[in-house]
Order: structure tokens, then C-alpha cells, then sequence
């Protein structure tokens, strides 16, 4: 089991309000993602679910009982941390086998605990290293490991991927996914990223100075995001933002259009530019257009064949259909 | 990188650097050599160097005479009673310290090494009063309590020190794992610190070891240490140079070894910290 | 990593150490103020009778008083000068390559380890001493009269036996310090043009000062406190010309069983102390903070 509750819960630091009063319900073997730029409070929000801070109001349940005055050790769920968090002077072995030790299991079952987890993690021939000769991806899953075996309500992982090297992080991205897969547990997972976010979540909650500005599935945020910060934070590249006699004419404040939903001509189109800058990936092709009107480049996401240079006059169209509309609260216009 | 240094200049450097390092431990080796001579021998004159008949007399008379074993005895029950019992104190205070920060934590660091600028004259007469009302005088439990407390901010200070480099998040780990904040402390905060809580360790066993105003002052005959035991030297009688010597050898011996080998972890200890 | 909990548990396990060390501030130096308004005498017991200001008076006004607080100024200044210059500069030489740099660093550590009751004993007789001391051999030797250190120089003699026995520690804090200094550094300024004079003034001196206000703080509360050096060497004689302030309180409490009089000189040593105190604090709070 793992439903985690939320309920009004607030969190400042001094006087400083970190989290306003937030609501959050976390469904059993849910993969939640909370996603949202440095600093807004994804940690502070993990570390109140985890017990590791006190709340300053309101209440979380977990499984029906409500745990705000449990300390961590009794919440019975495991974390992950950026760092991972390794016992150093210990071998692997007894790293995952931490957990065990302090809920008093016996050896036999603690060795056939730590053996199994080893198995799914492929660390079976490490476990008698100690963490400082491992790399970065088997530190990772030291962490994962010692999460695993003391078969928790729920997961906790803050940025657990941040430390890694790019081709790495989408291993254990999947590593990761596929665990959620097997073991069908709880997870909530921090990131900054949304790459991550849109790749692992069942459910993203889009955070920013401690308020909650969305929760949906990947898709959903992706379709109708709430609001203007929503639109801009989910989706690589980031969405294009018009205003003035652009949204004007859609009868909005402020308009957005992804790059992947303008099509661009060298002879005819709705709106009409030049080519600054042209990155070349190869599947795709990025042109940054200069507009009159536009304070930023338009981002254009167009098939990799196509070969525009600096300097070249193009006309780009938004698909009708893919148009959003924003009022001028940022607030999406339906 | 350093760049290679020509070998003449090394070479000079190398008989600098040797003239100076004996000179400094000239008294130290003299001392030691004496301590093998007879007592002509050892104000003779012009003095012997190396040429002399060698001998271990002195050392037996100085044991028969002062009875070295049972203050070398004293000063490891005072030296090593007085730092485990300041470190059993002083590692919960640096945990507090150093992982759970409040508002004043800085203030009680200070207040904590300002105690050490106290005076000890300042409070002799009370403590050496209380003693003798108690009957704490001339015992080595009384000597224990006495360097423990002075020597408390020392060790609370150089522990935090060092606590302060451990990452906050693998206590917090153990947290979630489910360790209760006395597992924490000793399977997880302890034995990460080691090296930290043994240069601790080392150093206040040598402040301890050579302390020399309470043991001098609180102690007579039961409990006295060595440096009570080498004061006994301090009126001369006849000839007594090579006894001084051999009782003196055998009084720094120990401390000497243990120095040497812990030199490298005393500097952060000696500094709190402040210069790596 | 602050709960409820855990902020609890840290008072808990921080009041032991708090307590303690309370207790030991307080309990006596409450007594010794107290005292210090007292006529008491150890040999005359059950005479005690408040004396009001007169302790404070006498010790004040005692010549011995001003004596020994030259005599402690003295001893922390030259102390402190000797250690800093010779541990710059052995600092700097040890800082070259050099062979067997180990077994010199060992040899120059080694005074550190003495007990002060050895040192001075040993730098007493075996070196000082005006008749069989290797200093009065060396004199005669060059055809000189031995020089009686402790009779006509006595504060000078053991200025040099406490220096000897605080160089190491100066020397290796630094030298450690100087090793930290950034090689790239050094080179950048070599490129500028500066030559080692200018590299040391303007690079290794900044990057020494807060290694300095370790040593200075550090030696200066031992310094404060010399003791045994005095009484096994020359019992603060003649005289009161090598009596420091240590010395002076503990000779009228203990030699002469004043302890009224001892207690107001510890009141008057801890006032002092605190002063000096105070600028130190000042100088390492500042250096800790980074
Ligand atoms: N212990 C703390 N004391 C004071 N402020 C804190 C503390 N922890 C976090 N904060 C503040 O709370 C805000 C949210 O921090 P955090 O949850 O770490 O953000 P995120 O993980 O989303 O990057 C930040 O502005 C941070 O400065
Ligand atoms: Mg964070």
C-alpha cells in the first residue's frame, strides 16, 4: 500500500513561507513526478513527505493513518537522495543491508534480502566493494537497492539522476521506469527536468514557489496546460509566446505555439521572419527566427533535411488547431 | 607542478634544512644520550658524544628512587580517563552542533572556547578547596574530572570540526532507514568520523599527558603523573644529571612515539579546523 | 534536517557538555570572587571576616603586581615573536625540496612533545647551568666566562625554553598553511615579473595571516598560563624578575596560604584575560567564518 495524503500543508523557514498551503493527493502504485524550476520547493515538499521537516501546518496521511507527528524512521517509506547518500565505511553489501539491520531481521533473511536486490540491480558482483570504487550509475543503484529491500509504502527520489552523465541518465531512466513496472510500489519523484517528468510520470505535478500549478498526466499538460507557465515549462523546445496584434488577432492576451506545430515556407505563410540562428541535429532541425513584434527568436522544430542559413527570409504558419490561447491572467482560454 | 630544482640548490637546502631540524631537537637527543652515561661522565668535560661507556643504570635507579611505573601509570589513567570521558561528553555535543544548527549554535561554539581563555590560577584556590573538602585531592579520579573539563571545548570544538564535513543527507539516510538517533550516532556518525575522533583523541591525550599546572597543583603522592614525577628532579643533589636524563627520557618517550606518529592528522586538530 | 525530533534530541544531547562546562565557570569563580573580599588564611582557620576592598588594594598596589604583569606581557610577546619569525622562516625553508624532508619534519616537531616540567628542567641544568651546562663548556671553550642565564637573565631564559617548545607548532601550522598555497598562484606572479621578495609580501604573507591568528590565539591562551617552567627553573626569582601573573597568584595562595589575597589577584587575572580575549575572539571570528 502507499496513498499519500496532502492536506493543507504549509512549510516556512523562518519567515519565509516555502510551501503555501498545498493539497495533494498520491494514489498506491502511482508514479508521481514533481516537477518545477530550482529553488520552488520540490525538495522542501519531499522532505515533509519523507518526515526529515516538520510541517508548520496541516496534515499527511499516509495509507489512511494520518503520519505528521511519525518520525521518518516510522513512516516506512525509503529516499533516494541527490547524493545518494552512501555509508562509506561500508561495503555494499551492508549498505543494503543498513535497513534490515535496524529493523532487527535476522542475518539468514538480510542476506537473501540484499542477494535478490543485487540480482535486479546487477550489483551482485560488487557487493563487497565499498562505494568510493564504484562509479556514478552503481552508486545509484547501491541507493536504489538499500530503498528496495525494506519493501516500503512508497519511494521518495529527489533529482537522482542529476549527478549523472547524459548517456547514463537515460539508462537508468528506464532502469528506473522498469522498476516501477515490477514492483508496482508508490514512487515520487523530483525533478528539475521535464524530460523525465514526461518520460516516467503516471502523474506530473508542475510546481513553482511552492504552489502546485498543474497535476496531470504527461499528455494532458502537454495538450492543455493550465496556464502560461505550465505551456512554457512542459515540452522541449520550450513553447513560442506571442502577444500584441498577434493574440489579438485570436482574441487573447498572449498566444503560444510549439515549435513542432509551425510549418515553415520559403514563399508563403501567416507570419513572417528571418533565420538567425540553424542547429542542425540531423532527425531534426531547429531554426530561431527573428520577428518583427517579437522580443524572443521563434523556435521552429522542422524536419532535418531542410536547409535554411542565417539571414534567410521565411514565412511560418501555426497549425490552426494547436493554437493556445491565453487571457491576460496566463490563464488558458478553453 | 613543481619544476625541477637543480640539484645543487637541493643540496643545499637539504644541509640547511638538516642543521636546523637537529639544532631544534639537539636537547631532545642529548638528553636521551646522556641518560645512557654515568654521572662523571655526564658533566665531564670536553662532553662525550657518542664515546662513552653505555649504560642502563640510571634507568633502574630512577625506577628504584621515584618509582617511575606507578606515575607512568597515573598519567595513562589521567591522559587517556580524561580524553575517553571528554569525548563520550563532547560527541553528542558536536553532533547537536553540527547537525541540527539553531540561531545561537555559533554562540555556544564561541562561549564554549572562551571558557579555555579562563585563567586556571583564577580558579585554583576554590577547586583546590573543593578538593580537599571532598577528598578529591591527590586522586586521579579528581585529575580526570579536572582535565576533562578543561579540556572539553577542545574536543567539542575539534569534533565539529570535523562533523561539519559530513554530509547532513547520510544521517538523514539513516534516518530512513529506519535508524533511531542512537543507531545514527554510532553506526553511522561514529565510525565516518573516525579519523576526525582520532586525531581528537591523540592530541588531547598529549595536552593531558604534559598538562602541568593542575597536576602539579592537585596532586602529592598517590596520584601524581609524570610531571609531577619529573619535578622531584627540580633541586639538585649531588651529582644527578644522568638520573634527570634517564627520568626525563622515560617520561616523553611515550608521547614522542604517539606524536610522531600522528603528526599529520594534529595540525587540523591543533587549529580547529582552520587550517587544512 | 530539523524536526521537532531531532531539535529535542540536540538540546538533550548538547546539555551535558553545556552544564559542565557552566558548572566549572561558575561555581568557582563565584568562590574566588568571593573570596577576594575575604580575610582568609588557610593557616589561620575559622578566622575568616569580610574584608571589603582591602585584598584588591593590596594586590594592586603590590610592586610584585606590576612585575609580573611586565613579566607576563613580556613572556606572551617575545614568545609569540620568537615562534612567528623563526616559524615563517623554517616554515618557508621546509617548504623547498629538500631530501629526507620526513625525518626533519619529525625532528623539528619534537619539542612539542615535552612535557614543560622536562624541557625546563633538562634547558635548566643540562644547557644553562653555569657550571656544567653545555653553554658554559662552549663558553669556556671559546674563552668566555660562563654566563649564569637564570640568575642574571632569568625572564630571557625562560622565554627561550617556552619558544623552543611552541616553535614546532608555529613552524608546522604554517608550514602546512604554505603548502596549501596554490602553486599556479605563485607562477602567475613569477610571470608578472615579481621577484621572491615580492611574492612573499604581496602572496605567501596574505595567505599566511589567518594560519598567524591561529598560532597567535592558540599559543596565547597556553602562554597566559606558563607555570611549571617557572617553578622548576627559577621559582619566579630572583626576585619577582621572572614572577608572571600565574606564578604571583599561585605563590600567595598556595606558598603563602593568602586566599584572600590569591583570589583577588585571580580576579584580577581573569578580568585581564578576558580583555585579551576579547580582541582574540574578534580576530578568529572572523578568520572562522570563511
Ligand atoms: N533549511 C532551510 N532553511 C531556509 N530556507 C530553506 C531551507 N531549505 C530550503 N530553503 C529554501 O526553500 C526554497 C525551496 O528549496 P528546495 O525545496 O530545496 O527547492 P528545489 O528542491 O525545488 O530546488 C528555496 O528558496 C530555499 O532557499
Ligand atoms: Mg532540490
Amino acid at each position: 500500500m502507499g496513498q499519500i495524503t496532502l492536506n493543507q500543508i504549509t512549510k516556512s523557514f523562518g519567515d519565509v513561507q516555502v510551501i503555501p498551503p498545498l493539497d495533494l493527493q498520491i494514489d498506491d502504485g502511482e508514479f508521481v513526478v514533481f516537477v518545477g524550476p530550482s529553488g520552488c520547493g520540490k525538495s522542501t515538499l519531499l522532505r515533509l513527505i519523507a518526515g526529515l521537516e516538520d510541517v508548520s501546518s496541516g496534515d499527511i496521511t499516509i495509507d489512511g493513518k494520518n503520519a505528521t507527528e511519525v518520525p521518518p524512521a516510522k513512516r516506512g517509506l525509503a529516499m533516494v537522495f541527490q547524493s545518494y547518500a552512501l555509508y562509506p565505511h561500508m561495503s555494499v553489501r551492508k549498505n543494503i543491508a543498513f535497513p534490515l539491520r535496524m529493523a532487527g531481521i535476522d542475518k539468514a533473511a538480510q542476506d537473501a534480502k540484499v542477494a535478490a536486490a543485487a540480482k535486479v540491480l546487477n550489483l551482485t558482483d560488487y557487493l563487497d566493494r565499498r562505494p568510493g570504487q564504484l562509479s556514478g550509475g552503481q552508486r545509484q543503484r547501491v541507493a536504489i537497492g538499500r530503498a528496495i529491500v525494506r519493501e516500503p509504502a512508497a519511494f521518495l527520489f529527489d533529482e537522482p539522476l542529476s549527478n549523472l552523465d547524459a548517456a547514463l541518465r537515460v539508462n537508468m531512466r528506464l532502469e528506473i521506469s522498469e522498476l516501477h513496472q515490477s514492483l508496482k510500489t508508490t514512487m515520487i519523484y523530483v525533478t528539475h527536468d521535464q524530460v523525465e517528468a514526461m518520460t516516467m510520470a503516471d502523474k506530473i505535478v508542475v510546481l513553482q514557489a511552492g504552489r502546485i500549478e498543474q497535476v496531470g498526466s504527461p499528455l494532458e499538460l502537454y495538450h492543455t496546460p493550465r496556464n502560461k507557465f505550465v505551456a512554457g515549462f512542459i515540452g522541449s523546445p520550450k513553447m513560442n509566446f506571442l502577444t500584441g496584434s498577434f493574440a489579438d488577432e485570436f482574441d487573447a492576451a498572449t498566444i503560444g505555439v510549439r515549435p513542432e506545430h509551425l510549418t515553415v515556407s520559403q514563399s508563403d505563410g501567416k507570419w513572417v521572419g528571418k533565420v538567425g540562428v540553424s542547429e542542425h541535429l540531423g532527425s531534426d532541425t531547429f531554426l530561431y527566427v527573428d520577428m518583427d513584434g517579437v522580443d524572443e527568436p521563434i523556435t521552429v522544430r522542422s524536419s532535418g533535411e531542410i536547409g535554411f542559413r542565417h539571414g534567410d527570409i521565411v514565412h511560418l504558419t501555426p497549425a490552426p488547431d494547436k493554437i493556445h490561447r491565453f487571457d491576460n491572467q496566463d490563464l488558458r482560454i478553453a | 607542478m613543481a619544476r625541477a630544482v637543480s640539484t645543487r640548490r637541493k643540496a643545499l637546502v637539504t644541509i640547511c634544512a638538516w642543521a636546523v631540524g637537529i639544532a631544534i631537537f639537539f636537547p631532545i637527543l642529548w638528553t636521551v644520550l646522556t641518560s645512557f652515561k654515568t654521572e662523571a661522565e655526564a658533566i665531564a668535560s670536553p662532553p662525550s658524544f657518542l664515546f662513552f661507556d653505555w649504560t642502563l643504570e640510571n634507568y633502574s635507579t630512577v625506577q628504584e628512587r621515584s618509582d617511575y611505573f606507578r606515575h607512568f601509570s597515573n598519567s595513562v589513567i589521567i591522559s587517556f580517563g580524561s580524553t575517553l570521558l571528554g569525548l563520550l561528553i563532547a560527541i553528542p555535543a558536536a553532533w547537536s552542533m553540527a547537525f541540527v544548527p539553531g540561531k545561537r549554535t555559533k554562540d555556544v561554539l564561541m562561549w564554549m572556547l572562551s571558557t579555555k581563555m579562563l585563567p586556571p590560577v583564577g580558579v585554583l584556590i576554590p577547586i583546590y578547596l573543593l578538593f580537599r573538602d571532598t577528598g578529591l585531592l591527590d586522586t586521579r579520579i579528581g585529575l580526570v574530572m579536572v582535565l576533562t573539563l578543561i579540556n572539553l571545548p577542545i574536543i567539542v570544538w575539534m569534533l565539529f570540526t570535523y562533523f561539519r564535513e559530513i554530509p547532513g543527507e547520510i544521517l538523514e539516510a539513516a534516518r530512513m532507514d529506519g535508524a533511531e538517533l542512537w543507531s545514527e550516532i554510532v553506526y553511522v556518525l561514529t565510525p565516518m568520523a573516525v579519523p576526525g575522533i582520532a586525531s581528537t583523541l591523540l592530541l588531547n591525550i598529549i595536552l593531558s599527558w604534559n598538562e602541568a599546572f593542575w597536576t602539579l597543583n592537585l596532586t602529592a603522592v598517590d596520584a601524581a603523573p609524570l610531571t609531577a614525577f619529573i619535578a622531584s628532579y627540580s633541586s639538585p643533589e649531588g651529582l644527578f644529571y644522568a638520573k634527570l636524563s634517564a627520568a626525563s627520557t622515560m617520561a616523553i618517550a611515550p608521547i614522542l612515539i604517539i606524536g610522531w606518529f600522528s603528526q599529520k592528522q594534529l595540525v587540523r586538530g591543533l587549529t580547529f579546523g582552520a587550517v587544512k | 534536517m530539523a524536526t521537532q525530533h531531532s531539535r529535542a534530541a540536540a538540546r538533550l544531547m548538547i546539555s551535558p557538555a553545556v552544564l559542565l562546562l557552566l558548572g566549572w565557570m561558575i561555581i568557582p569563580l563565584s568562590m574566588t570572587l568571593y573570596f577576594s573580599f575575604l580575610r582568609y588564611n588557610l593557616l589561620i582557620p575559622g578566622m575568616e571576616e569580610w574584608a571589603g576592598w582591602t585584598n584588591y588594594e593590596f594586590f594592586l598596589t603590590d610592586p610584585a603586581f606590576f612585575a609580573a604583569l611586565k613579566n607576563t606581557l613580556l613572556l606572551v610577546g617575545g614568545v609569540l615573536l620568537i615562534t612567528i619569525i623563526g616559524g615563517v622562516l623554517l616554515a618557508l625553508l621546509l617548504d623547498q625540496p629538500f631530501w629526507g624532508q620526513g625525518i626533519v619534519r619529525i625532528l623539528v616537531i619534537a619539542p612539542f612533545f615535552v612535557m614543560p616540567t622536562v624541557s625546563a628542567l633538562v634547558w635548566k641544568n643540562m644547557f644553562m647551568n653555569p657550571v656544567n651546562g653545555l653553554f658554559a663548556y662552549f663558553a669556556k671553550f671559546l674563552g668566555l666566562e660562563p654566563f649564569d642565564f637564570l640568575s642574571h637573565a632569568p625572564l630571557f631564559s625562560i622565554i627561550l625554553i617556552v619558544a623552543w617548545q611552541w616553535l614546532p607548532f608555529a613552524t608546522l601550522i604554517l608550514l602546512t598553511a604554505l603548502q596549501s598555497l596554490d602553486s599556479e598562484q605563485l607562477e602567475a606572479a613569477e610571470m608578472d615579473g615579481a621577484n621572491f621578495l615580492n611574492r612573499f609580501v604581496f602572496i605567501m604573507v596574505p595567505h599566511l595571516a589567518r594560519s598567524i591568528t591561529v598560532v597567535i590565539l592558540i599559543q596565547t591562551i597556553f602562554l597566559l598560563s606558563v607555570f611549571a617552567e617557572i617553578l622548576v627553573t627559577t621559582n619566579g626569582g630572583p626576585g619577582y624578575a621572572s614572577t608572571n601573573l600565574t606564578y604571583l597568584i599561585y605563590a600567595q595562595s598556595l606558598l603563602q596560604f593568602d586566599v584572600g589575597g590569591g583570589s583577588a589577584g585571580g580576579v584580577v587575572a581573569i578580568i585581564l584575560a578576558n580583555i585579551v580575549a576579547i580582541f582574540l575572539m574578534r580576530m578568529i571570528g572572523k578568520n572562522l567564518e570563511a
